[in-house]
């Protein structure tokens, strides 16, 4: 599979009030075509900054973007626009109360200036069947529509431009859990056809085994582990992942004695910790955390790899 | 939904499409605008009446306080002129002023409102500090001021200034430059709450630019305080003006106007009453049926009216 998306030593600060907000540090990734990658972490992590920053809504501080081969440039940015799409976390506030069904959905080819008036009422016409929704919904509004119909709404709007790559902000978590796997098998379904690639931001561990291909887990804007989904899920190799995972209740089963526990707050992104970021809580810390950073390093399976000076399955 | 549904298809039905269709629906929305219609024409009617000969400010003093007559549906004034007459005459320069006040006024405050609150930092100190002085200045002596701004000075023609459209065109704009500041800092505020939404960030990663998510996103979900303070304000002009006539700028009489008919009939209203119940009346109708208007549209640009 070739590359669709890759990120290059991308960091992202905020200056807030004469601080500076260290939201994401040298994080580098790539998604293939067709990939589904997961981006997890507490809230806090980054994560939704780092979707942000794919989606064009936060210019990275430092590094670069590529897409398709190209390194985004203030010239190629626009173009690329139509093939990174966004859906949101609350489906409420997604979409425009104004706005008819049919315009939200035919919305980023007008603004991308594709086809006329007439096609792309046609577009979003077989878009609305698409998604599941009743052809009616085209003249009503989002006010009449319930939060699972008006995620598929939204993932109708992302598709309209046929995207290569849709950034899914926690799209499923403000959902019911009835309501949860229809979206995801939606998804599912449409990626299929499309040969789309997900960047899928979430903190549900549960969610995130049933869709995607590779998992990256961010602490305080780093990124501390990546790998395919069954590797990682196995044998998770940085303690913060391996917390994460044991952190996932499961029906009929007590937590382990051995259960790994992480206590205490992630620290303020303002003031980052030396060394290891996740040295304050890590439960193996010795000196060399405080001191060193460490890289990302490959820890067992092909393409898995932690960045910890102690991790497991190397 | 509508009466076609099941006959065929559903179509999608562009945003203005359905804008007016739900406008239609709105009963007093529509009356007001018939009302509206009828009363320009009323005003527009003088524009004949004139042609075969008529004066509104030619006096008769032998006329005074005449009843209503055949030659004179509304008799006389205090003067000897016609009433009915000046009413239309009067009719076309206090709406006209009302309309184009509200409008131009309105078009700034939106617009740095708008800018202010979506572009935000400096631009928006630099908008709002320049508002709030505004709001500071004390009114009359502003009104005094700018009243008495001898226009040949600014560049415009002896012949202009002395004409009876410098003195409206005056009044437009002395009224536009006090009335947009409210306007402004409610569109600034209204606009803050819709910018953060994440439909515009859609539209932005998208590919929109600041234009585009101000016109297709911000304008509609901000009409509703918009026309709210819209149609009070055509009503606070119309007598607005009545107030600067009284004063002495604008509108001088004897050119007449809704305003400054019912200002001189106020010292009569014992002798002669009807003089003031006229130009108050169709105030009052004018203003009640910009109200309605505004309902119309607010119905129009919000989807939930539709029940």
């Amino acid at each position: 599979m070739s590359e669709l998306l890759g990120l290059d030593d991308v960091s992202v600060h905020f200056a807030v009030r004469g601080q500076t907000v260290r939201a994401v540090q040298h994080v580098s990734l790539a998604i293939a075509e067709g990939e589904t990658l997961a981006l997890v972490g507490e809230s806090g992590s980054g994560k939704s900054t780092l979707g942000y920053t794919v989606a064009g809504l936060q210019a990275p501080t430092e590094g670069a973007l590529r897409f398709e081969g190209a390194v985004l440039t203030k010239a190629t940015w626009k173009q690329a626009r139509a093939k990174i799409q966004i859906v949101f976390q609350d489906p409420f506030g997604a979409l425009d109360p104004r706005m008819p069904v049919s315009a939200i959905i035919a919305e980023p080819l007008r603004i991308q200036r594709i086809g006329t008036d007439a096609t792309r009422r046609a577009r979003a016409a077989e878009l609305v069947e698409r998604v599941g929704l009743p052809r009616d919904a085209l003249n009503r509004y989002p006010h009449e529509f319930s939060g699972g119909q008006r995620q598929r709404i939204a993932i109708a709007r992302a598709l309209s431009p046929q995207p290569r790559l849709i950034v899914a902000d926690e799209p499923l978590s403000a959902l019911d859990v009835s309501i949860q796997s229809q979206i995801l098998n939606l998804m599912k379904e449409v990626q299929e056809q499309e040969r789309l690639s997900y960047l899928f931001i979430s903190h549900d561990l549960a969610v995130v085994n049933h869709l995607v291909d590779r998992v990256a887990v961010l602490y305080l804007g780093r990124l501390v582990e990546i790998g395919p989904r069954e590797a990682l899920f196995a044998r998770p190799s940085h303690p913060y992942t391996q917390a994460l995972l044991d952190a996932v209740p499961r029906i009929g089963r007590h937590r382990a004695r051995h259960a790994r526990i992480i206590k205490g707050e992630m620290p303020s992104p303002l003031n980052p910790p030396s060394g290891c970021v996740f040295h304050t809580r890590c439960p193996k810390a010795q000196d060399v955390c405080m001191q060193v950073v460490p890289q990302l390093e490959p820890a067992g399976a092909v393409g898995h790899s932690a960045a910890c000076h102690f991790k497991e399955g190397t | 939904m509508s009466v076609m549904e099941g006959a065929s298809v559903e179509r999608a039905v562009s945003p203005w499409g359905l804008r007016l269709r739900r406008f239609r629906r709105h009963r007093m929305g529509m009356a007001s605008l018939v009302i509206l219609a009828v009363l320009v024409l009323f005003c527009l009617a003088a524009i004949p009446l004139q042609m075969t000969g008529m004066d509104p400010d030619a006096t008769d003093l032998f006329a005074r306080f005449d009843p209503p007559g055949p030659g004179h549906l509304l008799g006389m004034d205090e003067a000897g002129r016609d009433v009915l007459l000046r009413l239309m005459v009067g009719g076309q320069i206090s709406l006209l002023v009302g309309l184009l006040a509200t409008l131009i006024g309105g078009a700034v405050g939106i617009v740095i409102g708008i800018l202010a609150g979506y572009f935000g930092g400096r631009l928006d100190t630099a908008l709002m500090r320049f508002t709030d002085g505004m709001i500071a200045l004390p009114l009359l002596p502003l009104l005094i001021v700018l009243g008495a701004l001898d226009l040949t000075k600014l560049g415009f023609s002896q012949d202009f200034a002395r004409s009876g459209a410098a003195g409206f065109w005056r009044i437009v704009v002395i009224i536009s430059i006090v009335d947009w500041t409210s306007i402004a800092r409610l569109v600034r505020a209204a606009t803050l709450q819709i910018r953060e939404r994440d439909y515009v960030r859609a539209a932005r990663a998208a590919g929109a630019g600041a234009a585009y998510v101000m016109g297709a996103h911000i304008l509609p979900n901000i009409a509703t305080p918009i026309i709210v303070a819209f149609t009070l304000t055509v009503g606070r002009v119309i007598l607005f003006e009545s107030v600067l006539s009284f004063l002495g700028f604008g509108i001088v009489p004897p050119t007449p106007s809704w305003g400054n008919m019912l200002n001189n009939a106020q010292e009569l209203v014992t002798t002669a009453p009807l003089l003031a119940v006229y130009p108050g009346l169709l105030i009052f109708v004018t203003v009640i049926a910009v109200n309605f208007l505004g309902d119309g549209l607010q119905a129009a640009f919000d989807p939930r009216s539709e029940k």
